[in-house]
């Protein structure tokens, strides 16, 4: 696909591919997106801010000039700012893609990190040699004036301007907590909202911690998406609940608000209100509990946010949906156009419904549902 | 790691004395005047508050003074400022329930006519006084948005003059600009409804501020109310707006509280 490589959050000539649960695909403008909704469907998005997270410094021990990309986080309290995950590259800068980008020089434990105002230390590596553990000196508020200071979006060499933060936040960002921006919000604005509204949708958020999409070392991609923290309002379980006792559809907007719904109902399928850590991965083997249908940007196979979509549909739509992606000259990216997916209700089980434990589920959740995948 | 923690208090313990506890707050121009009463007002109440103002060591002292407020050295008027200011806010808070824009610029001084201000002094009293409340609103948008879905009491509060309103010679750059920030906040209120948001333009009164004081030098100050009372004043406004129901989102952005 083509990457879009101009960062204008909503252009006006943006697409969408929608395919709906008998796999039937119809194209749009992505600003009609609206009429894809039905009164009593409850639209869920991800209201994460994104942080400035790329810091260039200087690694003490060497001398050498390095990129640190804060990449994860244990909780969003906003004291919590001492630990980050992140990913290292020596010098260099985004307009480098990031599969050409230098190795940092070794990373060990108690190193020393001069970002600017801000001062880290290695904790240790995190079974990677690009992968840290840091750990950040001062007050919590210290360190949020350090990030504001010397932190830059993360971006990568498809935008080739320098991005601002006003370009990775989208319309309804709040709390900064994402490391790279839920770009499929970017589908958003308060008219949309307003209008999604007046029609009976319902809109929800939930903040979740979106992580990195990409290192640049095979090894490292295979292990996203990291943990990531999040939080769900109890105003946006109850939506979510009413929207399963009316039978309106729950739709994601973007891969970060299934993975924090998902994990949040994984016990019993019953959404849970408060903060967690997601941890788990979404692909093909994934039974949805809560989530109907996913907003999401288009993306390469092999991604893992492809691989989720494998939840949502077989694998024979996924490659119908992705030649007409290819052949309609839909751009990817963050910054590209967006499919629709609703989840497949196909009755040729691929993968039969199991539990945690590998067991085969029967009829253990929505009783109102026809059994899907 | 913070498991499913208890939700934060909603609005429905109408209990007038408590509107402001926990309720998070940010206001422009926390150092002096009106700005800095209202800080401490509002943390006394049981309020955790953040303020930004432009010079480090006014924003230090405060903080000596009073500990558990939050600062940020940062230009409301400075485009370049508004998001590590929003940033701030936000990491000291964790949400923002209210902000207050109080920070405000005059204009030339001392004040002359239209025809002798220039333009670069008009600049920045609209980038002061109106871009800069524009701007923070919209950076914090979607966290108060987010407050509102959760029940929680949320407002923007700009601070307006009755220069505003009445065409006073020789104010002619701060009252045109309160007047746009005036109908700015109008214009919001209307369109924030849905989402549960109110917009309120205030006029605290003359009152006996450095502003004041750079405006008219020779002013019987023994006439000018303080900004101790005008703090209490603006509050109580402020707070019967949120008592008010209409504050409430739309039920669809917010199933209804049992």
């Amino acid at each position: 696909m083509i990457a879009a490589t101009i960062p204008a959050q909503r252009p006006p000539d943006a697409r969408l591919l929608a395919i709906d649960a008998a796999g039937q695909i119809t194209q749009v403008s992505r600003s009609n997106f609206p009429d894809l909704l039905r009164a009593g469907d409850v639209v869920i998005a991800n209201d994460a801010a994104t942080l400035p997270a790329s810091l260039s410094g200087i690694h003490s021990r060497t001398g050498a000039t390095i990129e640190v990309r804060l990449a994860g986080r244990w909780s969003l309290e906003p004291e919590a700012v001492k630990d980050f995950s992140a990913i290292v590259f020596g010098e260099g800068t985004y307009q480098t893609p990031t599969e050409h980008r230098p190795s940092p020089p070794e990373l060990r434990g108690g190193d020393d990190l001069r970002l600017g105002s801000l001062h880290a230390t290695v904790a240790c590596l995190l079974d990677h040699p690009r992968l840290a553990l840091l750990r950040f000196e001062g007050s919590f508020e210290e360190i949020w004036r350090g990030l504001v200071r010397q932190g830059r979006p993360i971006q990568y060499a498809h935008v080739p301007v320098p991005l601002a933060i006003w370009d990775t936040w989208t319309p309804i960002a709040g709390l900064p907590a994402a490391f790279e921006p839920p770009s499929a919000s970017f589908i958003l604005n308060w008219s949309i909202l307003d209008l999604m509204i007046r029609r009976g949708v319902y809109f929800g958020t939930v903040t979740h911690a979106a992580g990195i999409s990409s290192t640049g070392d095979p090894e490292l991609d295979a292990r996203l998406p990291f943990d990531e923290p999040y939080r769900i309002p109890e105003s946006t379980a109850r939506l979510v609940r009413e929207a399963r006792e009316r039978d309106g559809r729950v739709i994601a907007i973007g891969t970060t608000v299934v993975r924090a719904l998902e994990h949040a109902a994984e016990t019993n399928g019953v959404l849970r209100a408060g903060e967690d850590l997601a941890t788990q991965r979404i692909g093909r083997e994934t039974r949805l509990r809560i989530v109907d249908a996913i907003v999401s940007g288009t993306h390469e196979p092999g991604t893992s946010h492809y691989e989720l979509l494998r939840a949502f549909v077989t694998n024979e739509g996924l490659e119908h949906m992705n030649a007409e992606l290819e052949e309609h000259g839909y751009r990817t990216h963050e910054f590209g156009d967006s499919i629709f997916v609703e989840r497949m209700n196909v009755t040729a089980a691929s993968v039969s419904p199991r539990n945690q434990n590998g067991e085969p589920l029967a009829g253990a959740f929505s009783p109102h549902r026809e059994p899907l995948i | 790691m913070a498991k499913h923690k208890a939700e934060r208090p909603e609005k429905t313990a109408e209990n007038a004395t408590s509107v402001w506890n926990g309720m998070r707050v940010a206001i422009t121009g926390g150092t002096s005047g009106l700005g800095k009463e209202l800080a401490l007002a509002l943390q006394n109440s049981g309020a955790k508050v953040a303020f930004v103002a432009r010079d480090r060591a006014r924003v230090e002292e405060l903080l000596r003074k009073t500990p558990a407020l939050h600062g940020v050295v940062g230009d409301v008027s400075s485009k370049d400022d508004i998001y590590p200011i929003a940033i701030q806010f936000l990491g000291a808070l964790g949400g923002v329930d209210v902000l207050i824009n109080n920070a405000s610029a005059l204009g030339p001084v001392p004040l002359v006519p239209l025809a002798d201000t220039n333009c670069e002094d008009l600049e920045l009293a609209l980038q002061t006084n109106v871009l800069g409340p524009f701007r923070l609103t919209k950076a914090l948008l979607g966290s108060l948005a987010a407050s509102a879905r959760e029940g929680r009491h949320t407002a923007v509060l700009n601070i307006s003059s009755d220069a505003a309103i009445n065409p006073y010679p020789n104010w002619g750059a701060y009252g045109a600009s309160k007047a746009a920030l005036h109908q700015l906040s109008q214009i919001w209120d209307q369109e924030l409804a849905l989402q549960g948001i109110r917009v309120l333009s205030l006029d605290p009164g003359d009152m006996d501020t450095p502003l004041h004081a750079l405006a008219v030098p020779d002013a019987d100050r023994s006439t000018l109310k303080s900004p101790e009372s005008a703090a209490r004043e603006v509050l109580a406004t402020l707070q019967s707006l949120l008592l008010e129901t209409k504050g409430e989102p739309h039920p669809n952005t917010q199933a209804a509280l049992q």
